[in-house]
């Protein structure tokens, strides 16, 4: 079978790949000749292919995460050529295709780098750290049932458009890679955003923003330095904005709310 | 821990700390400027004279000088407290990475065009300030300590005045991030002031730093 | 055995509410008492483990992925069905029960559709609730489209991505529930069978993937949300990690399954692009709301396109056949998923496909653009057609799209009878796991209200009138079934460790995918399935003899997952057959060449194939029992279903 564009050459690359055992162990990169791959193949399936040639040999397959690859689980990740999710933007390392690449070029892959997501085996973090910081205040507390009807409290069109745009994060952590600073700001701001935006959201804004952010700073993200890093390799595009919004949640509510424990 | 002390050792809560006194730190640079443009009267440095006298003695300034120190002791307390934070936060570096691709080159190097800043700074501070208040400068023809003869003469020296012209480009760096970063760090944003605020920032940024780095090349090439 | 269904008695509308008098309640108090286990935390697995903990029950949830947020629900992009009638065209309950029985074949229970259809109401007001950003009209209430080729608009949604934000609003209320203490979550962790103890469930043997250990977990009841089973096929839309391994290691503890064969394969995909492929994408399919599908009305074109001879632009619109809307006058484009994938198949077997495989065909917007805009058709589907541009390097503003059907859902699954209870007590299945609501064929738009239906609404009643029959004492891990359990598990890994063989997992899975794909894909008959079954048994026995893993169980690894999963696909692919084989008509997904009208459309055998087919494991290469419910129509008339 040929691919969607017959006349599209197949390449020759050199990949250098991030390996490393298990989360004590140290790593290191590993160099790979890979011959003829298809312009149309996504990124993740030129791993399967040297996967698979890697397996044939007997050799350990790279271990890298993935799942849905249609660019919506956020499981995927990879910091290729010195970028997250690769040099395209507003990608998903999934949906990242070899046309961007050339013959005969080098392609680095390391994992996300972060003190707060460690390695758990070559490109594979652990990324519980985000699911940590919204269980610290991510949700509506409202039980199954009992809740009004749907149409009870409308919502205007611009606030429900700005809550899902929002809303969208796939929770990848591209933001907290590209981030000199390793900061999960990008990925707290869209959650906080979000319901704080919402009428729903709104009667716990202060205790979630005071939660997630003090869950953020345990985590051991770095601070935000407004480098617009993240925004810039969000694959869903999550804006700054959310940033600006959730300093002005966290502040607004560290000064008014009656929590004067912590 | 209670809350205050909580909140403003969060990230958060130390950068708005470093927002408020960087934001107050420019003002500082504006009355700092307007004040030393009397070096530009051509009276051999009488106005200039006058205008430091005053500021070394009148007790509000005196007052406000104390605030404007501990401006600078927190933007700095908080900047090492954070770099050293964020240093920590990524433990292994990356072996490839191209951060040009996503961000400005001051917006990622603050903490660099901030060391050069303090570095200028202590000079500065120890070549007029020190000497102004606890050193013995000669006086001038109105009998008031002629400080403009230390300007003069400082500014005569090449090394002198390419170290001001360095860190003054350092400042400008500095600002071009840090002014519109203040205002995203307190919130402060807007679909219609933000694009202003950051024009506003940006020119700010520039006239200031080109406005401090002209005396010491006008003392030096026109005295 | 027998299988009741347990529908209560009563009139349809009045079932549920009846049903949910009668059954027992565990007092508030003893609640904390019983322990549950949730695997799966898709939308039904997560809307049930939030629902379990807000009631008090003590929940312990699994997924395989690095978050309970990846669960492959996460990638619906279309909507959510719900009889609201918000849009006052005529939209009931009864309607919303009658299209889903009707779209699914008449080959579900009345009574679990009509209370899909009662709860369908209950979860919009459970998702705004939540914060869910559904789309909205600009005075602020909630907007509706129709989709799938439904008469009226009940579909609720959230641009693209509905699935995402209706999981991510169950994510969070489970989050809430973890923080709580009330669930705990263990993700990287992978059932491998179900422990049963005097015939009722009573645990799960687990593999934490990351350091490879064996665990058991024991509680009082067991809910498999694990979803479908798509991935026998290899290519399909599922996730890559989309498995079969629970439901089918409850199946091998006596857990029958139903409906195998009725899968549904989904018309507007793209087209598979090369060997390298790994998963096929789909797109969702509001697009041929507008989009006018098409293909050259002679092989000669075709095949001059496919050469690259022409382009497609070249050809005038007299030598185009829009066989859609020339079959179908009535519907149309808007068919319903099974008629326009069959359709698709059909004009590419003729050798009339397009792109350089022949697999595809034409979705065509140039009609709708020069009508409306390209402004308009972008605001309607641009984020689709920048997917298709990313992916295919084409521009589908300039140029038609390529799609062909690909494997999406199936509607088969663990058989449950009205309380979501398995055959086995204690073990209950939700969502796409379990054959109850869609028949032979899912209506667009209800995958999601199914999930969050059983998850929200139905397991927390249900599962309590289980419990409150169950003594509270707890079963150890250490009872013999689960070292049993375990051994058993222990003993599989090492023998796929050990035969390190020759061929790749993936190898295996593609043949199996493939052999699925030709004889039990779209069309279906005696002499392909007979070849298919034996096709499978060779496969399977080369799979055991000559498989490649490598490394060792105690490390993170990710061949042995495969691994496992491919075995249980060798097995259930037989079992998918035996299902197709022994079903000789032709309903919904399942199309039997043997049983068509003289147009060629599916014919029903309602006289000989009204009934479930619960297949009961009799050991692998065994062939497995046959056991029939059959189904019983009082309020709707089995009619064919006609889009002509």
């Amino acid at each position: 079978m040929a691919g969607s564009n017959p006349n599209a050459k197949p390449m020759d690359l050199t990949l250098k790949v991030w390996r490393q055992k298990d989360r004590n162990s140290p790593g290191q990169m590993v160099t790979y000749p890979l011959k003829g791959i298809s312009p149309d193949m996504s990124f993740l399936e030129m791993l399967d292919v040297l996967n698979e040639d890697l397996l044939r040999k007997g050799e350990e397959p790279i271990a890298f995460d993935h799942d849905c690859r249609e660019g919506i689980c956020g499981m995927c990740s990879l910091f290729i050529n010195g970028r997250a999710h690769g040099p395209e933007r507003g990608t998903t390392t999934c949906q990242l295709h070899m046309r961007h690449f050339s013959h005969g070029e080098t392609i680095t892959i390391e994992p996300w780098r972060a003190a707060a997501f460690p390695v758990h085996k070559d490109l594979i973090v652990d990324r519980s750290a985000f699911d940590r910081i919204q269980q610290a205040g991510g949700y509506v507390s409202v039980n199954t049932g009992g809740v009004p009807d749907a149409n009870e409290i409308p919502i205007p069109k611009s606030i429900a458009d700005k809550a899902f745009d929002a809303a969208t994060c796939i929770g990848c952590g591209a933001c907290v890679a590209a981030c000199k600073n390793a900061s999960a700001m990008l990925f707290v701001s869209a959650k906080v955003s979000q319901l704080a935006m919402l009428p729903q959201g709104k009667t716990e804004r202060k205790t979630r923003a005071e939660n997630m952010v003090a869950q953020m700073d345990i985590e051991g993200f770095g601070a935000c330095t407004n480098t617009g890093a993240c925004a810039a390799e969000c694959p869903v595009g999550i804006s700054l904005e959310n940033i600006a919004m959730l300093n002005r949640e966290y502040m607004g509510a560290k000064l008014t709310s009656e929590n004067v424990a912590s | 821990m209670n809350w205050f002390t909580k909140t403003f050792s969060s990230t958060i809560g130390r950068k708005v700390i470093m927002s408020i006194t960087g934001l107050f730190l420019c003002s500082f640079l504006v009355i700092h400027l307007i004040g030393n443009f009397q070096l530009f009267k051509d009276d051999g440095g009488l106005a200039f004279n006058v205008y430091s006298e005053f500021m070394g003695h009148n007790p509000i300034i005196r007052t406000l000088e104390i605030v404007l120190l501990l401006g600078f002791v927190f933007h700095i307390y908080d900047a090492f407290v954070l770099t050293r934070r964020n240093k920590t936060a990524r433990p292994v570096e990356y072996a490839n990475t191209r951060p040009s691709e996503n961000s400005t080159w001051s917006s990622r190097n603050m903490g660099l065009l901030g060391t050069v800043i303090l570095v200028f700074l202590i000079i500065h501070l120890y070549n007029f300030f020190w000497r102004a208040r606890f050193g013995d400068i000669p006086a001038d023809a109105d009998g008031v300590e002629n400080l403009y003869m230390v300007v003069v003469e400082s500014f005569q020296q090449w090394w002198y005045v390419l170290l001001y012209v360095v860190a003054m480009a350092a400042l400008a760096f500095h600002l071009i991030h840090g002014f519109q970063s203040a205002f995203q760090t307190l919130g402060l944003t807007h679909k219609k002031y933000t694009p202003f605020i950051q024009a506003f920032g940006y020119a700010f940024s520039v006239l200031i730093c080109l406005g401090f780095a002209i005396m010491p090349l006008y003392f030096f090439f026109f005295f | 055995m027998i299988l009741d269904s347990k529908i209560p008695e009563g009139p349809l509308a009045e079932k549920w509410e009846k049903h949910k008098f009668d059954m027992k309640l565990v007092n508030p108090a003893n609640k904390r008492k019983y322990d549950i286990i949730v695997v799966g935390t898709g939308l039904a697995g997560a809307s049930a483990a939030a629902t379990f903990g807000e009631l008090g029950y003590n929940v312990k949830a699994f997924c395989f992925q690095d978050s309970p947020r990846r669960a492959h629900s996460i990638a619906a992009q279309g909507g959510i069905n719900a009889a609201k009638n918000y849009q006052n065209d005529g939209d009931s309950v009864f309607r919303l029960f009658y299209d889903t029985i009707k779209g699914g074949d008449y080959r579900a229970r009345e009574a679990n559709v009509y209370r899909l259809a009662q709860v369908s109401v209950n979860i919009i007001d459970q998702c705004v609730a939540q914060g869910v950003p559904f789309a909205r009209e600009y005075g602020g209430l909630l907007a509706n489209r129709s989709f799938g080729g439904a008469q009226v608009s009940r579909t609720f949604y959230a641009r693209g991505q509905t699935g995402q934000q209706l999981l991510l609003g169950a994510y969070s209320a489970m989050n809430r529930q973890i923080a709580y203490g009330k669930v705990k979550m263990y993700p990287r962790t992978e059932m491998l069978d179900l422990v049963t103890i005097d015939g009722q469930a009573r645990g799960i043997v687990v593999r934490n993937l990351i350091t490879g250990q064996i665990e058991s977990h024991s509680a009082h009841a067991v809910v498999l949300a694990t979803g479908g089973y798509g991935n026998v096929f290899f290519l399909s839309t599922n996730a890559m990690g989309s498995n079969a391994t629970a439901a089918w290691r409850a199946h091998k503890k006596g857990a029958l399954f139903a409906n195998p064969c009725f899968t549904q394969i989904h018309p507007t995909c793209i087209p598979v692009s090369g060997e390298y492929q790994s998963k096929l994408t789909l797109m969702s399919e509001s697009l041929r709301n507008d989009g006018r599908v098409w293909v050259p009305k002679t092989v000669e074109t075709a095949e001059r396109l496919r050469k690259g001879e022409i382009s497609v632009n070249d050809i005038a619109e007299a030598d185009r056949d829009y066989y859609l809307e020339r079959k179908y006058p009535a519907f149309g484009n808007l068919v319903p998923r099974d008629v326009a994938s069959r359709n698709a198949k059909l004009v590419c077997d003729e050798g009339r496909g397009v792109g350089s495989t022949g697999l595809a065909v034409y979705l065509d917007f140039a009609d709708a653009i020069k009508r409306d805009g390209q402004p308009a058709i972008a605001a309607k589907y641009g984020n689709l057609f920048e997917m298709y541009a990313k992916i295919t390097d084409e521009n589908p503003y300039e140029r038609p799209m390529r799609i062909y059907p690909a494997v999406h859902y199936t509607m088969g699954g663990l058989w449950v009878d009205y309380n979501l209870m398995t055959n086995i007590p204690g073990l209950y299945a939700a969502g796409e796991a379990n054959f109850s609501d869609h028949g032979a064929n899912r209506l667009g738009a209800s995958a999601l209200m199914q999930g969050l239906a059983d998850g929200y609404f139905v397991l927390p009643y249900t599962i309590g009138d289980y419990l409150a029959r169950l003594p509270y004492d707890k079963v150890s891990v250490d009872h013999p079934a689960f070292k049993e359990a375990e051994q058993a598990v222990i003993a599989k890994n090492n023998q796929l460790l050990a035969i390190n063989g020759t061929r790749t997992v993936d190898d295996f899975h593609k043949a199996l995918g493939q052999i699925m794909w030709d004889y039990c894909g779209m069309a279906r008959n005696a002499e392909g399935l007979t070849f298919a079954k034996q096709e499978i048994r060779k496969l399977r026995d080369e799979f055991w003899r000559d498989v490649k893993v490598t490394g060792v169980n105690e490390e993170l690894n990710q061949t042995l997952e495969k691994a496992n999963r491919v075995a249980d696909f060798l097995e259930l692919g037989e079992l998918m057959v035996d299902d197709a084989l022994n079903r000789s008509e032709s309903c919904g997904g399942h199309f039997r060449e043997e049983s068509q009208t003289p147009e060629n459309e599916a014919l029903r055998d309602d006289e000989n194939y009204t009934y479930v087919a619960a297949w009961e494991f009799t050991g692998v290469g065994n062939e497995p029992v046959l056991h029939k419910e059959e189904l019983k129509f009082e309020n709707v008339k089995l009619t064919q279903r006609s889009y002509k």
